[in-house]
């Protein structure tokens, strides 16, 4: 069997492209928030499926993505004015109302779509392969990898270079202290949820192209998130980026290497890092 | 950061009862459990078999929860490797039963142990997604270790013996387990070890300055409450008869820290309370409808958001601001 | 007294003591409707095909007029959420609360061997019409269970070898979900493969619900093989179909498949990368047969689409069972009476096209086609017959006693033959 090659690499780098995606937007919510947001995996595939309704209908994915972004962002703010609201500051009753949303959501998504298998419509011109370093790759996959760099970009300028992005900063190392300053830490907040989550609406459009769109695909990426998130450590978009890699990379490596530990390649280290580093490579103490 | 779900619970209520009502309690329910297959038509009665089964392992995850200020979202695994060790032990290597349920506790026990040492450290989400993590590493494994757990397909048990085979017989006979089983838990967290526990939970720092060995308590305790989940395990191969990996994936630690919450958290009997009302809740609505992933999302959302010191919590408060005014009045 | 035996005294025991609670069930024989109890997963991953099991299932029985034998029929439907454990549950309820006369349905393989499992012990019969786990119907065969309308996995990718075989092709790697399914089907094919001089240069196993097929796909073209076989259900046929195009391997390597890689129920949300693959089954929707042609028109004309794998084979098994029915004249409650006759029915006018019968272990022997996906004239794509094999039995060309004497096919066991 062919071991390590540029094919496999790539594969992991597209996946973790995809997966810091939507972790991105999970570390994000669980920074300014801490909120462990379970739902987000559902939301990544209501998000999916209304992109791919509104590409079908229109013929743009462009257009499904950004209806998909709207909508999912739209259920964010509804969960976070009309749900989190009942739960603040009680970490674990957040973890556990955001697992009943997802149930929920998975359940709508289930009798609207009727959870047959879709994949979200690519557009002609990133369809087909293309030649990298002597090997065939889709398009679509080396789009995902630029647009998973063009996200990183944007978010880290967002973060780093405006003045929304300093108060998420600020309000990640201490809420209270940007409340004091006058500032309305609730809006903010509920800005972050609702970019958080349209990153999960994105992700399922990109995802539901190249990995399809089915009944329990929310909790696959969900779990693959959440172990990002866990070693990249929260709220760090440097961490997400770094889970990211190492999560996509072990992940298709263990696939050829290691078939009968797939799981154990992932979860194994991630658990071994918790126990020692429980606030993850990059994690700031609360 | 270690606060339980929620601090409705009052530990040191049960302490002010009466001894003479606390046994006239006891009377009535063990007369009720008892009476209950005489009354109950028998597939009720296989119902109130996985409630009381259901129940154990909602109790062992409360032990941590409740007392110890840990909520786990990784029993359902330890619950089912439980499962997965007494029918591989009597089904695949042929052994014999007994020896079986008594080598399922114990690498449950030995598994708890090891995620005892790498969860304890941490508290709060971060101990949920831990244990979230390590459950996760079972059911794969479960899942992909074929030649030994066969898979997604699982693994056939050989059935029970004659003695218990029938719904009515095995059920006494999980009563007879879960009734000792619940007086240790019950003993356990009642004893100044599980006072200690409550200290923890409370205050982690305060502990450890009065010169309490904090890590060590709470390995003991996750490894007890993992041998109790071994125990709700084993009395589950024997009720199902099969295994395969969605006896240890999530959603399992999900229903059985649900019913633990339903119940309420630090109530430890209120996990039978939450049981019950999960497990009919099912059955009754799988008659209607198969929206059965709403109903529970809901009933989640609106415990979480309403009743989050569960069922028994709020019967407690309650039961003692009534009191409270009856004092009061009886003061004027 | 056996552990039936049991349950039934003690049900009647507590009919009378308890009165009304249980007598209105055990007390009715004969007179009563025949109740039936359908499993299907409303829920969890396989909820699409579970839709599909009772369309199909309701559908006979709505054409039925809803009786059969001189009796009313109920249906019992529950939700077996793609869990065994869900499954098992809800089989007891039908069993023991609803006292359905027989068990139908399943659809994933673990939901139906843990309900095997169950009535092994007490004898209600269970008809499977998508559950092909090899040795119920081989080794471990349990009496009240039948393969009504269904087949054993490994049954039909026999055929297909031999067919690949006569195509000339001489070497091909398999890529199959890694459980017992898989390796049967896997299995059929690669024995028949290599026992007709060709050669499996690479099998790979990927777990259910496999997201990303890349990691494998590169070890495929890597291995230059003259064609692949793809075991492939549900989402992940989706997928693999898709990659496979999006690799560029579709031009190249052409692809065989399981009969679930390109039921309807995976091809009909896809575009054309599914065109020309080629499979094997017992049911072409696209085949110019008259039953054929006049099924998959009321299917489609009611449900707005093409019957899948799980559809025509919950209207088939009915259709059996139902005939059986009225010939005993409807009294199901002589179990062993109704399972014998099931055994002894043909069936020569089923949707299938082709009549019927079942071999002596309780599955079907059928005319099995070998399909290629093509579009039909409302630019839908769909399966229509190559080439016809006629009476395939789930031995194929082994005489039985002999085959069952080779071990069950697994991950380790392929039958393949070393040359």
């Amino acid at each position: 069997m062919t071991g390590i090659n540029l094919f496999q690499i790539l594969n992991g780098l597209t996946f973790a492209a995809l997966l810091f995606i939507v972790a991105s937007g999970f570390t994000l919510i669980f920074g300014l928030l801490r909120i462990v947001n379970l739902a987000h995996g559902a939301l990544y595939l209501i998000g999916g499926l209304a992109g791919y309704s509104v590409a079908e209908a229109t013929g743009s994915a462009a257009l499904g993505a950004v209806a998909a972004m709207a909508l999912v962002a739209l259920l964010g703010a509804v969960l976070e004015r009309g749900l989190m609201r009942f739960v603040r500051g009680a970490e674990l009753r957040q973890v556990l109302l955001t697992l009943g949303v997802a149930f929920i959501l998975d359940d709508v998504a289930l009798v609207i779509w009727g959870g047959d298998t879709f994949t979200v419509p690519v557009p002609p011109m990133l369809q087909g392969a293309m030649r990298v370093g002597g090997v065939f790759y889709p398009k679509f996959r080396i789009f995902v990898l630029a647009l998973g760099v063009v996200v990183f970009a944007a978010l880290w300028l967002l973060l780093n270079h405006t003045r929304l992005g300093a108060l998420i900063r600020a309000g990640v190392d201490d809420p209270e202290m940007v409340e004091a300053s006058g500032i309305n830490i609730r809006r903010v907040f509920l800005g972050t949820f609702m970019l958080g989550t349209a990153l999960a609406g994105l992700g399922g459009v990109v995802g539901g192209a190249f990995l399809t769109l089915y009944p329990t695909a929310d909790a696959e990426i969900l779990v693959f998130s959440l172990a990002v998130v866990i070693i990249g450590g929260r709220g760090s978009l440097v961490g997400a980026a770094v889970g990211a890699l190492l999560v996509g990379l072990l992940n298709s490596i263990g696939r050829v290497m290691f078939p009968e530990l797939a799981y154990f390649v992932i979860f194994g280290p991630m658990a071994l890092l918790l126990a020692f580093r429980p606030l993850g490579l990059f994690g700031k103490a609360a | 950061m270690a606060a339980p779900i929620s601090q409705a619970a009052t530990p040191t209520y049960e302490t002010r009862r009466r001894p003479s009502r606390v046994a006239a309690w006891i009377v009535l329910i063990t007369v009720a459990l008892i009476a209950l297959p005489l009354v109950l038509p028998s597939y009720q009665v296989s119902i109130a078999t996985q409630i009381l089964i259901f129940g154990v392992l909602a109790m062992s995850i409360d032990v941590l929860a409740g007392y110890g200020g840990r909520t786990s979202l990784g029993h359902g695994a330890i619950f089912g490797a439980s499962t997965y060790v007494v029918i591989y032990w009597t089904s695949v290597l042929g052994g014999g039963i007994w020896t079986g349920i008594a080598l399922g506790i114990l690498c449950t026990t030995l598994l708890a142990a090891v995620f005892a040492l790498l969860a304890i450290r941490t508290s709060g989400v971060y101990f949920l997604l831990l244990t979230l993590a390590l459950g996760m590493i079972v059911w794969g494994l479960c899942l992909r270790w074929t030649s030994v757990t066969g898979g997604e397909n699982g693994l056939r048990g050989i059935g029970r013996p004659d003695l218990i085979a029938d719904h009515i017989s095995f059920y006494y006979a999980v009563l007879l387990v879960v009734v000792p089983v619940t007086w240790a838990m019950w003993r356990f967290v009642h004893s100044p070890f599980g006072l200690t526990l409550r200290g923890i939970r409370d205050s982690e720092s305060r502990m450890r300055g009065l010169g309490y060995n904090v890590p060590l308590h709470l390995f003991i305790a996750f490894v007890a409450s993992g041998f109790f989940a071994g125990v709700a395990g084993a009395l589950y191969a024997l009720f199902n008869n099969f295994v395969s990996p969605s006896t240890v994936q999530l959603s399992q630690s999900v229903a059985a820290l649900l019913m633990a919450i339903t119940g309420g958290v630090g109530t430890l009997l209120g996990s039978f309370v939450g049981a019950t009302l999960i497990i009919s809740l099912e059955n009754a609505v799988s008659v209607f409808t198969a929206r059965w992933p709403t109903v529970l999302g809901l009933t989640f959302v609106l415990i979480m958001i309403f009743a989050p010191e569960g069922v028994v919590g709020r019967a407690r408060i309650l039961l003692s601001q009534r009191r409270k005014r009856q004092s009061s009045r009886a003061l004027h | 007294m056996d552990r039936r035996q049991f349950l039934k005294t003690t049900a009647l025991t507590l009919a009378t003591g308890a009165g009304a609670l249980a007598a209105p069930h055990i007390v009715r024989a004969q007179s009563g409707p025949i109740r039936i109890g359908l499993m299907a997963p409303q829920t969890g991953v396989v909820a699409a095909g579970g839709r599909e099991i009772i369309d199909g299932f309701t559908l006979f029985w709505e054409n039925a007029g809803s009786r059969v034998g001189d009796r009313s029929v109920e249906l019992v439907i529950e939700d077996d959420a793609s869990n065994p454990d869900t499954a098992l549950q809800k089989a007891r309820r039908l069993v023991e609360q609803a006292k359905v006369h027989f068990l139908f349905g399943n659809l994933l393989a673990n939901t139906g061997l843990a309900v095997a499992n169950y009535v092994k012990d007490n004898g209600t019969p269970y008809f499977i019409p998508v559950i092909a786990a090899d040795d119920l119907t081989q080794r471990s065969r349990i009496k009240n269970v039948i393969r009504a309308g269904g087949y054993s996995a490994s049954q039909f990718s026999r055929p297909l070898a031999d067919w690949a075989l006569k195509q000339g092709y001489k070497k091909i790697a398999t890529i199959s979900q890694d459980y017992t399914f898989g390796h049967e089907q896997c299995g059929g094919f690669a024995q028949t493969f290599t026992e007709g001089g060709g050669a499996i240069v690479g099998q790979f196993w990927h777990p259910l619900n496999t997201s990303d097929f890349s990691p494998y796909l590169g070890q495929i073209s890597g291995l230059a093989p003259d064609a692949v076989f793809a075991m492939e259900t549900g989402a992940d046929s989706s997928r693999l179909i898709q990659q496979y195009a999006s690799f560029g391997l579709k031009g190249q390597i052409p692809m065989l498949g399981a009969q679930n890689a390109t039921d309807q129920s995976v091809i009909r949300t896809l575009g054309p990368e599914c065109e020309g693959i080629v499979t094997s089954a017992h049911f072409a929707e696209g085949a110019d047969l008259p039953a054929t042609r006049a099924f998959v028109k009321t299917y489609s004309g009611k449900f707005s689409k093409i019957p899948s794998l799980y559809a025509f084979s919950h209207y088939v098994g009915a259709m059996w069972v139902a005939k059986a029915i009225n010939r005993i004249g409807g009294k199901v409650e002589d179990r062993n009476l109704l399972l014998e006759t099931v055994l002894k029915t043909d069936l020569p006018d089923s949707p299938l096209g082709k009549p019927v019968r079942f071999d002596d272990y309780g599955n079907p022997i059928y005319d099995v086609f070998i399909r290629k996906v093509v579009k039909n004239k409302d630019g839908k794509f769909w399966n229509v017959p190559i080439e016809t094999y006629p009476q395939v039995s789930q031995f194929w060309k082994y005489d039985p006693k002999t085959y069952l004497k080779q071990p069950p096919y697994s991950r380790d066991f392929q039958g393949i033959k070393k040359t």
